[in-house]
C-alpha cells in the first residue's frame, strides 16, 4: 500500500443543472407531502382498503433499506475482513447507508396514518410482529449508522472551531469535547461496527418475512417460507454493486478517477454472491413447483421473469468477466442491473404480488405517490451533494499525502 | 493504540453481550398472549335462513355512531347487485348471490370481521393495537395504532379498512363484535335486531353443535361444511350454507392460523436472542482474527524496511 488516500472535503460549485433539476423534483415532492399531511393518504394517493401499501411502502421502504446495503456489507468487508484495499470507499458507503436509512424512516413518517405516533413501537411492544422488529432494528441501526459518521464530523471540526465574538471561549472546550469524543469513539467503534452488521442482517432478512404473514393473499412466485433467507441474500449481493453504481456517478460528477482498483476488486465478489442468491431462488421454485404460473402470460410471471433474467442471470455472467470487471462503463452497466432487480424485487414482493382476494380495481402508484417518491430520492441526492462537498468523505488519490490515519476504523 | 485495543475489545465485548443477553426477558414478556377461553363467544351465520333485508347493516352502524339513515331505506335492493365489502362506512354488508338451484330464491351472505381465534392481525399488529379477547370478540385500541396497515396486508379475509381520507386521526374500522354492548350483557346489535333469526349468537362450542345438527337433521339443504370451523384455525363467526362456499366468496383457506409461519420464522431468528448474539461473536472473533493477521504483516513489513 504506496498509495496513500486521505478524504477531503471537495471544493466544488453546489450549483449545477442537475442540481437545479433535483431542487425542482424535490420541491414537486413536497408539494405532494403537504397534500398528504393536510389533506390525508387518500387524497394524494392510489391507496384503498383492497391495496394498503403501495409505492411508498414498496420503494421508499423495503427497496431503500435493501439499496442501503451497502452500509453492512462494505463494513463486514473493510472494518470486519479488514480487507484494506477497499477503505478508499468505506465512508461514501457509509454515508450513502446513513443517508438511505434516513430517508427510509421518512417514507414511513409520511406513509403510515398517524405520523405523530411514530414513536409508540418503542413503548407498545409486539415481539410476535415481523414489523415490530423491522422497525426496532431500523431505528437501532440508524443510530448506529450515526455514531459511525460522527468520526467524519470530529475529524472536520476539531482543531477549526472557531466562533467570533462572545461565543469565541466555547472554542476551547468545544474542542476538547470533540477530541475526547473522537478518542472514545475510537477505542468503542468496532462494537457499533460489528452491531451494524448484526441488525442489518436480522432487519434484511424480517424485511423478508413481512409478506409472509399475507399468506394466500401473495402470489406463489414470491410467497414462500424462505422469503427472508431470499431478501438478506439479495441485500447482501446488492450492497457492493450499489456502492460501485454510485461511487463511478460520484467520481463522474465530481470530475475524479473512478476508483477502479477498489471497485474491480468489490465487484469480483458480486459474481459468487449473485450466485448463491439465484441458486435459493431457482431452488425454492423448482422444490414448490411454481414454475407452472411462467407458463401463464400475467403481469406477476413477465415482472418475475424480467426481475430473474435482467435482474440476476444477465448482471451474474457479466461479472463473471474479467473485461467487465476492468471497464468502469460496463462495470457500471452490470451493477445498475443489479440494482434494477433488487428494486423490482421489492416492487413485486409488496405490490405485484399481493392479490387482495376482494378487489374492485386494481393498484398503479398515482403521480402523487410518485412524485413524493421522486422528490424523497432527489433530495437524498442533494444533502449527499452537500455533505461531501463540506466533510472529509471521498478521497482524492494522493501519493504525497501524509499517510493513512483517521479513516481507517478505530479499535 | 494498537496493543491495548485487544483487551479494550474484549473488555468492551462482554459488556454488549451483557447488555443484550438482559434484553430478551422483558421482551417475551411483552410478547402479546391472550386467553382463548373455552367459553368464548361465537355467531352461527345460516345463510340459507337470511333474506337478505339488511336491517342488519342498519343497526351496527346505530351502534357504532355510523351515519346510518332510515331503516326503510334498506328496503333498496340495488345496491346488492355488486358485491360490497365491509369499510370504513359500514363495519358489515349483506351481499346477494344468484341460486342456481332455486333462481327465485338468492343467496344472502352478511360480511363482517371473522374474529379469528388465532388472528392475523393480532400478530402482526406493530404495537399490539389489536387484542383476541376472552370473549372471542377481536378489538383494536385506538391510543396505541400508529396506522400503518399491516393489520389489513395480514388479515386472511381482507376487512380491516382505513380512513384514508383523513389527515388526522384515522381510524382501522372493523367489526368489534359489539363489544361493548356484550360487557353490558346485550345481543351484538346485528344478531339482536335480525328479524329471520339467521345469526345465532351463544358460545362458539355450542354452536358447533347446532350446526352439526341442522346440517344432520337437513343434509339437502346444507352443504356439510361449517365455514369458520376449521379455516385458520377456527374462527368465532361461522357459516351455514347450501352451496360451495367458493361460489358465495368465501376465501379457500388451510386449517392452520394464519400468523403460524411468521410467528414460528420469528421466533426462530430470535431463540432468545442467541442467534443474533452468536453471529455477533463470530464477526467479532473474524474481526480480531484478520486484525492480529494484518498486525503481524504490517511488523513483518517493518523488519524488512
Amino acid at each position: 500500500m504506496n498509495e496513500y488516500i486521505k478524504p477531503e472535503p471537495l471544493k466544488r460549485k453546489f450549483f449545477t443543472p442537475g442540481v437545479i433539476i433535483l431542487i425542482v423534483l424535490a420541491f414537486n415532492g413536497l408539494i405532494f407531502l403537504l397534500g398528504r399531511f393536510f389533506f390525508g393518504i387518500g387524497a394524494v394517493t392510489n391507496l384503498s382498503n383492497q391495496y394498503p401499501w403501495g409505492l411508498w411502502i414498496g420503494v421508499d421502504v423495503a427497496a431503500g433499506v435493501a439499496l442501503a446495503a451497502g452500509g453492512f456489507t462494505s463494513a463486514a468487508l473493510g472494518h470486519v475482513m479488514h480487507r484494506e484495499h477497499i477503505h478508499v470507499i468505506l465512508r461514501p458507503a457509509l454515508l450513502t447507508a446513513m443517508l438511505g436509512y434516513t430517508f427510509v424512516a421518512i417514507g414511513v413518517f409520511v406513509d403510515i396514518g398517524r405520523w405523530y405516533y411514530i414513536w409508540h413501537p418503542l413503548v407498545y411492544w409486539n415481539g410476535n410482529s415481523a414489523l415490530f422488529e423491522v422497525g426496532i432494528c431500523v431505528m437501532i441501526y440508524m443510530t448506529v449508522l450515526y455514531i459511525e459518521f460522527l468520526p467524519i464530523v470530529t475529524e472536520r471540526f476539531i482543531g477549526r472551531v472557531n466562533f467570533k465574538g462572545i461565543l469565541s471561549f466555547l472554542n476551547k472546550p468545544i474542542d476538547k469535547f470533540l477530541r475526547l469524543l473522537d478518542k472514545g469513539l475510537g477505542i468503542t467503534m468496532f462494537v457499533f461496527v460489528i452491531a451494524g452488521v448484526v441488525l442489518s442482517t436480522l432487519h434484511q432478512s424480517s424485511l423478508g418475512t413481512l409478506m409472509i404473514i399475507a399468506g394466500p393473499k401473495m402470489h406463489p412466485l414470491w410467497q414462500t417460507p424462505i422469503l427472508p433467507l431470499l431478501f438478506l441474500l439479495s441485500a447482501i449481493s446488492v450492497g457492493f454493486p450499489m456502492i460501485i453504481f454510485e461511487s463511478i456517478i460520484a467520481s463522474k460528477s465530481f470530475g475524479l478517477k473512478p476508483e477502479m482498483e477498489a471497485l474491480s476488486s468489490l465487484g469480483s465478489t458480486i459474481a459468487p454472491l449473485l450466485g448463491i442468491y439465484l441458486a435459493f431462488k431457482i431452488g425454492d421454485m423448482v422444490i414448490r413447483g411454481t414454475f407452472v404460473y411462467l407458463l401463464e402470460p400475467t403481469t406477476q410471471s413477465i415482472m418475475f421473469t424480467i426481475e430473474v433474467v435482467v435482474g440476476i442471470i444477465i448482471p451474474l455472467r457479466m461479472f463473471l468477466s474479467k473485461a467487465v470487471l476492468k471497464s468502469p462503463p460496463l462495470l457500471f452497466t452490470a451493477s445498475a442491473l443489479v440494482i434494477f432487480g433488487v428494486l423490482l424485487n421489492r416492487i413485486n414482493n409488496f405490490i405485484v404480488a399481493y392479490n387482495p382476494p376482494y378487489k374492485f380495481s386494481t393498484y398503479f402508484p398515482s403521480i402523487g405517490e410518485i412524485s413524493v417518491t421522486v422528490g424523497l430520492a432527489a433530495l437524498l441526492i442533494l444533502i449527499y451533494r452537500i455533505i461531501v462537498l463540506n466533510f472529509p468523505v471521498i478521497s482524492l488519490a494522493n501519493k504525497f499525502n501524509v499517510p493513512q490515519t483517521k479513516y481507517k476504523v478505530r479499535g | 493504540m494498537e496493543k491495548h485495543s485487544r483487551r479494550t475489545f474484549l473488555k468492551t465485548a462482554a459488556v454488549a453481550t451483557a447488555t443484550l443477553t438482559s434484553l430478551p426477558v422483558k421482551k417475551v414478556k411483552a410478547s402479546q398472549q391472550y386467553v382463548l377461553s373455552e367459553d368464548r363467544m361465537g355467531v352461527l351465520v345460516d345463510t340459507t335462513v337470511c333474506v337478505g333485508c339488511r336491517n342488519c347493516e342498519w343497526a351496527c352502524k346505530n351502534a357504532h355512531d355510523l351515519p346510518a339513515g332510515n331503516l326503510e331505506d334498506y328496503e333498496d335492493k340495488s345496491v346488492m347487485k355488486k358485491m360490497r365489502r365491509p369499510d370504513e362506512t359500514a363495519l358489515t354488508v349483506v351481499n346477494q348471490y344468484n341460486n342456481e338451484e332455486n333462481p327465485s330464491l338468492p343467496i344472502d351472505v352478511k360480511v363482517q370481521c371473522m374474529h379469528c381465534d388465532h388472528p392475523a392481525c393480532v400478530s402482526a399488529c406493530i404495537v399490539g393495537a389489536f387484542t383476541k379477547n376472552e370473549n372471542g370478540a377481536v378489538t383494536w385500541n385506538t391510543n396505541k395504532c400508529i396506522g400503518c396497515r399491516y393489520c389489513m396486508v395480514a388479515c386472511p379475509f381482507q376487512v380491516p379498512a382505513f380512513q384514508f381520507d383523513k389527515a388526522l386521526n384515522p381510524l382501522i374500522m372493523k367489526c368489534d363484535f359489539c363489544f361493548s354492548r356484550t360487557n353490558e350483557g346485550k345481543l351484538p346489535a346485528c344478531v339482536e335486531i335480525c328479524p329471520v333469526e339467521a345469526i345465532t349468537y351463544g358460545k362458539r362450542n355450542e354452536l358447533i353443535e347446532v350446526a352439526r345438527e341442522r346440517i344432520k337433521n337437513y343434509p339437502d339443504k346444507y352443504i356439510n361444511h361449517i365455514y369458520g370451523e376449521h379455516e385458520v384455525g377456527g374462527t368465532s363467526w361461522m357459516y351455514l350454507a347450501g352451496t360451495d362456499f367458493k361460489k358465495l366468496d368465501f376465501p379457500k383457506l388451510s386449517e392452520n392460523p394464519a400468523p403460524g409461519v411468521s410467528e414460528s420464522i420469528q421466533h426462530g431468528i430470535f431463540a432468545y436472542f442467541v442467534p443474533p448474539i452468536s453471529l455477533y461473536a463470530l464477526l467479532g472473533g473474524i474481526m480480531w482474527i484478520t486484525k492480529r493477521k494484518r498486525s503481524i504483516e504490517s511488523e513483518e513489513g517493518k523488519n524488512h524496511e
